[in-house]
């Protein structure tokens, strides 16, 4: 059986936690900044960037920061991101081109006005 | 001949037990957390695929209704908060669940930065913060997929069919698998399926959490005398955390 040793706690170094409640807070602001263009900005494909940019940006920090791998070897940083970024250069052409391609092809258009089909529960 | 062979040795990884400078461990979920980003990629291409090749509606937002014609507005499906039936607070209830598993996350970074300074009572601590957080995304879930499942007030005619059988102008509430009131048949398979496949990560998280909790809280870690097995969960526990932001976004913002 493995025996306990003498475990030497290590003092908290208030610095590191700081950075870790900030980068929380950076968290929380970019999410806020997200419902701010929901309720001011009309759907479009601007705003769906805009939402898509700042959704890569909380992204990096979870990533970079919370995850640990900005600051593991360039190795491990490479064999993760490069096939992700594989990855998002095929969601953009499905869905973008494909999605939109599709579409057009089987004669699908869109809606102008709300359907009146609807009724009150009782 | 020999020294110049050991001076290149130091320079590149040798066979030894860490490649990468990273633990065999941690190394390998790395390498399942890719591969797990690889079927979300496939969910949420899935997901914009149908989405973008089905009818928008391109009328007012202000007199927007479902109807199965067309894709709904997210923010006119997610609109509901327990205890506030009828009034429309859109997506404050998501936003709530984003805030929560956000926290979750950041109490389990304490809990690994307390485990690299062998504080066992630092770990327990975050530790059983990140269980609750978890398990109150998961309540969270459970009530909106509620919600959504039983649906509002007013019904939505569409033709569905049922049993094999076409029926014209059923009164929808709610959704299920076959046909829902919010939009097309697609739109709630695809909200059942995501949000469920990532419901059900974040329960396997929770799970492994309380594994850890307690090999933690009885002194195994002290024992071993590192505290890889948090980091280990920890990656797995923020991925969950990545795979929701971007769930987020695709599901209830755009």
């Amino acid at each position: 059986m493995e025996t306990a040793t003498n475990v030497i706690v290590q003092p908290v170094d208030k610095d590191k936690i700081k950075g870790i409640w900030k980068i929380a807070l950076y968290m929380a602001l970019i999410t806020a900044v997200e419902y701010v263009f929901a309720f001011t900005m009309d759907a479009g494909t601007l705003r769906s960037t805009i939402f898509v940019g700042l959704t890569i940006w909380k992204a990096f920090f979870i990533v970079s920061e919370f995850m640990h791998l900005g600051h593991e070897v360039k190795g491990l940083i490479y064999s993760i991101i490069l096939p992700m970024m594989f990855i998002i250069w095929l969601i953009v052409a499905l869905v973008n081109m494909e999605g939109a391609a599709i579409k057009d092809a089987r004669g699908i258009v869109d809606v102008e006005g709300p359907a009146v089909e609807q009724v009150n529960e009782d | 001949m020999a020294t110049t062979a050991t001076m290149s040795k130091a320079k590149l990884w040798g066979g030894g037990v860490e490649p990468l400078k990273a633990s065999y461990g941690k190394l390998m979920m790395w390498f399942f957390l890719l591969s797990d980003a690889f079927t979300f990629s496939g969910l949420l291409i899935t997901y914009a695929f149908l989405r973008w090749s089905a009818p928008a509606y391109n009328g007012a937002p202000e007199a927007f209704t479902f109807s199965t014609e067309y894709w709904p507005i997210p923010e006119k499906v997610y609109e509901a908060f327990p205890g506030f039936h009828g009034v429309e607070l859109p997506l404050v209830f998501v936003g709530l669940m984003t805030f929560i598993l956000i926290l979750s996350s950041v109490t389990m970074v304490l809990a690994v930065e307390a485990g690299h300074r062998m504080d066992k009572k630092g770990v327990v601590k975050w530790m059983l913060w990140t269980i609750i957080g978890g398990f109150a995304f998961l309540s969270c879930q459970a009530w909106e997929w509620s919600h959504f499942i039983h649906g509002t007030d007013t019904a939505t005619i569409g033709d569905v069919l049922i049993n094999g059988i076409w029926v014209n102008d059923y009164e929808i509430f709610g959704a299920n698998l076959s046909f829902n009131q919010y939009g097309p048949p697609a739109f709630a398979a695809l909200f059942f399926f995501i949000t469920g496949f990532h419901g059900f990560h974040v329960f396997s998280g929770v799970v492994l959490n309380i594994i850890i909790f307690f090999n933690a809280a009885n002194g195994l870690y002290d024992k071993r005398g590192h505290y890889e097995m948090v980091e280990k969960v920890g990656l797995y526990w923020h991925f969950v955390d990545l795979v929701w932001v971007f769930v987020f976004t695709f599901f209830y913002l755009i």
